[in-house]
């Protein structure tokens, strides 16, 4: 019993993990309709730029104040010079596009801060502690803190501030929204470094998991799963669906595993993830209706 | 829209005139040559890219020691360009078949794909093209057996004799081969094509120590392993044999640290083996193994003479200083002499001169590198006692045990920590056999010419 | 289902009656065609293995997913799953059953992709648009794991992966690189002239229907659920057949590994870049995407060699390829395809009007 429940607390941690890259999609799905898929490159990018300017000898929060804006920077050229141009375009071309940009962002990430990998040092000891007959790390703890924190800040962020408000009017009906004035480039370019900092936030945990290095880019494909389950527009659906999968793909490489010859979790996530949409088209949070047929 | 559409237009007119220049890469005339082409592939942007950079520093390094302080291989000067895979098996091909037609008039010798699904794209195009491919620490074990595989050389350490190194080095520090009885050792490996390499002779040996024999797949790419290491917890093995590639191995060292299972408990395999792979695991490192045919270390006569000659002449190809003497500059530097002694020995059948692919598999079916050649490279301590043949393109089949002190790697095994070669060629053999017999291939005859 | 406002579309999409009359007569395809055998026979060894082989491949699988995605409207991330069910069944079929010819055991492959299609092509019939191209990575996830875990299909090779058997078709030993090229050049146009036939055939129009609005397609009496499982059968078995002659007549040896989700991405890129709903935009965009990189890097290797650094150089090819797909998709969003055909008109037109 107690190796089932320390196998679901690791995964439900894990899925913490997911459920932080999965945000940063949801946010820009929500508000401009675009599945980015260079979310992953993101995270890598601002990783790499942070831990560069720590091991050039900055302070942590200078050299996170400066990520950020390099962030923010870049989400606004992005806006400027990619989005605009494909107003209008459909799903699958501007997906294509967001494939084209994560090319440029992982060259330029490697172009100016090298291919090596980095040790990332965020001062945190991960001795695990035992909670009764279980282990749980302390890392993991922490990370599902600040994950919890940021949803809870994006949610109070995006219910009472004006431009949350805005962004959802936008999400509802565009045309009305505009025609009462909210500017879509505007609203775009703030979702865009929001999201810009989630990738910092998601580069820096997974970065002191795994070491800051190229396969940070391969985070987005276990977001995946937790977008369809959670839906593509809901932040506090990433955060269940990230949770659901993680549990289910623990125990599925655990109890499944054994029976069907390991590695199950590479496809788990995703039949759990098609069931769900059989029963529920819209995930469990979506609030755009898929049409059925 | 027009002067958009005429922009575009005159893009693509470019790039048609660009596409007509490809051929002139292959323009290979066939004048008499002077100096030796050796075509690089390399992988300097992707996933790899930080475990490949240091690799080629140091086959440029030594490369570029052996034409500027030796003057050439016989007075035959080296020269190179590189081709960029990105690991790819589909981008490798294609820089295969770029370079393979030599260049400036000269052949080329051997092609070191770098990549193991490369390599196995490569294995039938190489006998055709009677280039030999070098394949060190990776690629198709049974390509052992050159009766069937000729121009394929899994030089030095398979991952057969990786896997009995690693059994035979856990039984020297329980005190004996008889006290692997009743062990448990579980395998970690990455799920694919060469994670499972080892499964086969892990099994053998099982039966043969009567060690338990524990198999734990971690999925492509492996930054998450709660369940696994969760597992291992409930099952307690004595050791654990890590046989990751790429971000695999750090997040196994942090989980298993996490889970409370003693990192020194865990021994690396050859791809989890380097400072790329233990320095983002941070400090819970330490005490790390790792089993290796590239020993890490700048003390080597060699590596000496490479920071006298090239790095503090501002030479070098290494970019971070940090890395000279790490396991991936010196395994670069050991393809590169491998490289360089076949093309030395088939100078000495066929003459001082550019040598061609088959030559050089000659050379390398005849390659002899005892204690006294070494000693005369420099290499004795670096590269291990290598004696190559038809029956057997492998040749070395030891390794040697690095420990992580959370710096650097240090050697902590008694020399060479020798595989059970003999106990696993016939299987090997066995494994080629089947694999003649399925492609309809008829072995060479084993004779030395 | 972007809700956003969307203005027209900036170009007309080439309408069918456009189309017809801009199409290039039979004898222009045929000596096409021909021209492409001819090319078997003049050229090098490389352009085999490194260009021709690989993009008509791909031009192969773009053209499958393009009758699934372009025509019958139905976007999918599982085209490298069903490539990899075309390598491992055929590569199965020419192992147990050495006696059938190859083309027919190319056609077992083929079906069996037909067969992993239909069964992942069943959610199809409860949901649709992006999530439906997100539950097709179900299958993308799970059939490579199948091959890669399950040693009877690799025929308990340590390894895993598989390899070539002996390519002979009525004698003739088709292992050499300008065997393979023909295999594959005819493989790909005898499949090309079967699709062509299909989307300018009922079936196709029927396709189309379904694509622009189903629920009026089904007022019209055309069979939704029918169509739609065809489409996805179809479209995997031509797709399948391209992952046999990406293993057998271009890699030689391969795992499933090569099957990946970058795969997947690559195909769907084919079609976009190259034209959505256009035989021809599968060509079009194949070739983009094999010959641009190996364009630029030897661009790059002619007048920059020694000049950079080849680790920087590399990144900056990276980047300009990526630059490359956003401005073509910026420029052109209906494809390249979209693109030669207002470049023929305006051609038709000079220099009366420029």
């Amino acid at each position: 019993m107690s190796f089932f429940l320390e196998t679901l607390v690791g995964g439900l941690l894990a899925g913490v993990m997911y459920s932080l890259v999965a945000i940063g999609f949801v946010l820009i799905y929500k508000a401009s309709g675009i599945f980015n898929f260079a979310q992953g490159s993101m995270v890598l990018f601002a990783a790499l730029a942070f831990v560069t300017l720590r091991e050039a000898g900055w302070d942590f929060v200078p050299a996170l104040l400066v990520t950020l804006v390099v962030m923010v920077a870049g989400a606004i050229a992005i806006e400027r010079f990619v989005l605009r141009a494909l107003i209008g375009q459909s799903d699958l071309t501007l997906f294509m596009a967001t494939l084209g940009l994560s090319f440029v962002i992982e060259g330029l990430a490697q172009l100016f801060m090298g291919a090596s990998v980095h040790e990332l040092n965020l001062g945190i000891d991960d001795i695990p502690i035992e909670v009764g007959p279980i282990l749980v790390s302390q890392f993991d703890l922490l990370a599902a803190a600040t994950a919890g924190a940021l949803v809870i800040s994006l949610s109070l962020f995006f219910n009472f501030t004006r431009i949350g408000i805005s962004l959802r009017a936008i999400a509802d009906d565009p045309l009305a929204a505009q025609s009462i004035g909210i500017r879509l480039p505007t609203l775009w370019r703030i979702v865009w470094g929001v999201a810009g900092l989630v990738a910092l936030v998601a580069g820096l945990l997974w970065g002191a998991r795994q070491g800051v290095q190229f396969s940070l880019t391969l985070v987005v494909l276990k977001a995946l799963p937790v977008l369809i389950i959670g839906g593509f527009t809901s932040i506090g659906g990433a955060i269940v669906g990230g949770l659901l999968i993680g549990a289910s793909e623990s125990l599925a490489e655990i109890y499944l595993g054994d029976l069907l010859g390991g590695s199950v979790s590479t496809w788990f996530a995703y039949v759990v993830a098609l069931a769900f949409l059989l029963i529920r088209p819209a995930g469990l949070f979506g609030d755009r209706a898929i049409e059925r047929v | 829209m027009s002067s958009r559409l005429k922009k575009a237009l005159r893009g693509l007119a470019f790039a048609a005139l660009a596409l007509a220049a490809v051929p002139s890469v292959f323009s290979a005339a066939a004048e008499e040559a002077k100096q030796q082409y050796f075509p690089l592939a390399t992988f300097r942007v992707g996933a790899y890219a930080s475990s490949g950079i240091p690799v080629w520093a140091g086959e440029i390094d030594y490369f570029r020691y052996i034409n500027e302080v030796e003057g050439g291989i016989n007075g035959v000067k080296l020269f190179w360009d590189e081709c960029e895979t990105e690991w790819e098996v589909e981008k490798g091909v294609e820089c295969y078949e770029r370079v393979k037609a030599g260049k400036d008039g000269s052949p080329v010798p051997i092609f070191l794909p770098h990549g193991d699904p490369i390599s196995k794209a490569l294995t039938e195009k190489t006998v055709a093209d009677k280039i030999p491919q070098i394949t060190i620490a990776y690629g198709r074990t049974e390509s052992i057996d050159g009766r069937v595989f000729p121009y394929s050389f899994p030089v030095l350490f398979s991952f057969w004799s990786e896997a009995s190194s690693v059994i035979n080095h856990i039984a020297e520090i329980e005190g004996g081969k008889e006290k692997l009885k009743g062990l448990k050792i579980a395998t970690v490996y990455h799920d694919s094509p060469y994670g499972k390499e080892t499964q086969v002779p892990l099994d053998f040996l099982a039966k043969t120590y009567g060690f338990e024999n524990i198999q734990i797949p971690v999925p492509h790419p492996g930054n998450e392993q709660s369940a696994q290491w969760a597992k291992i917890r409930q099952l307690k093995p004595d050791y654990v044999f890590l046989r990751g590639w790429g971000v695999m191995t750090p997040v196994a060292i942090k989980t298993a640290a996490k889970t409370g299972f003693p990192v020194d408990h865990i021994i690396g395999g050859i791809w989890s083996g380097s400072e790329e792979d233990v320095r983002p695991a941070g400090a819970v490192g330490k005490g790390y193994k790792a089993v290796t045919p590239f020993p890490a270390g700048a003390d080597f006569e060699i590596l000496k003479k490479l920071k006298a000659n090239i790095v503090d002449k501002g030479l070098s190809d290494l970019k971070d200083p940090k890395s000279f003497g790490s396991v991936y500059y010196n395994s670069g530097v050991i393809e590169a002499i491998i490289s360089v002694e076949a093309i030395r020995k088939a100078q000495s059948k066929f003459g001082n001169r550019p040598v061609t692919g088959e030559e050089a598999q000659w050379g390398l079916e005849n390659l002899k590198l005892d204690e006294a050649r070494l000693k005369e490279i420099g290499a004795d301590g670096l590269v291990q006692p290598l004696e190559l043949s038809i029956k057997d393109h492998e040749g070395g089949g030891a390794g040697k045990i690095l420990q992580w002190d959370g710096e650097k790697w240090n050697i902590v095994s008694n020399g060479w920590v020798r595989s059970d070669r003999e106990l696993l060629l016939p299987l090997i053999y066995e494994r080629a056999a089947a694999y003649a017999k399925e492609k309809g291939i008829t072995p060479r005859p084993d004779v030395s010419n | 289902m972007t809700a956003l406002a969307a203005p027209a579309p900036p170009e007309t999409v080439e309408s069918p009656e456009v189309l017809r009359r801009w199409r290039v007569g039979p004898l222009a395809i045929a000596g096409l065609v021909l021209a492409f055998y001819a090319l078997g026979f003049v050229v090098h060894d490389y352009w085999f293995n490194a260009i021709l082989i690989p993009f008509l491949i791909m031009a192969l699988a773009g053209l499958g997913l393009n009758l699934l995605t372009g025509y019958a409207g139905q976007a999918s991330l599982g085209t490298g799953a069903f490539m990899s069910v075309g390598a491992f069944a055929t590569y199965n079929v020419l192992l147990r059953l050495p006696d059938l010819p190859l083309p027919v055991s190319l056609v077992i492959g083929g079906l069996f992709g037909a067969l992993a299609g239909v069964i992942f092509g069943l959610p199809s019939l409860r949901i649709k648009g992006f999530y439906l191209t997100a539950s097709t990575l179900a299958a993308q996830f799970f059939l490579p794991w199948l091959f890669n875990q399950y040693g009877w299909f690799s025929n308990y090779t340590t390894s895993g992966s598989i390899s070539a058997p002996k390519l002979v078709f009525l004698g003739a030993d088709l292992s050499t690189p300008l065997g393979r090229y023909l295999l594959t050049l005819t493989s790909v146009v005898i499949l090309t002239w079967l699709a062509w036939n299909l989307v300018t055939s009922q079936v196709g129009r029927n396709w189309m229907a379904i694509r622009d609005m189903d629920t009026a397609a089904a007022v019209a009496g055309i069979p939704i659920a029918f169509n739609k499982l065809a489409s996805f059968a179809i479209s995997s078995f031509i797709i399948a057949i391209a992952g046999a002659l990406w293993a057998f007549a271009y890699l030689g040896t391969v795992d499933a590994r090569s099957f990946d989700l970058d795969r997947s991405f690559t195909v769907l890129f084919i079609i976009i870049i190259g034209g959505m709903g256009s035989i021809a935009g599968a060509f079009i965009g194949s070739a983009f995407v094999i010959l641009v990189p190996i364009l630029i890097s030897n661009v790059s290797a002619n007048l920059f060699a020694g000049a950079i650094d080849a680790g920087q150089s590399e990144n900056l090819q990276k980047i300009l390829f990526g630059a490359l797909i956003v401005y073509f998709l910026i420029k052109e969003p209906n494809g390249l395809y979209a693109l030669l055909l207002r470049a023929r008109r305006r051609l038709a037109l000079w220099p009366l009007k420029s």
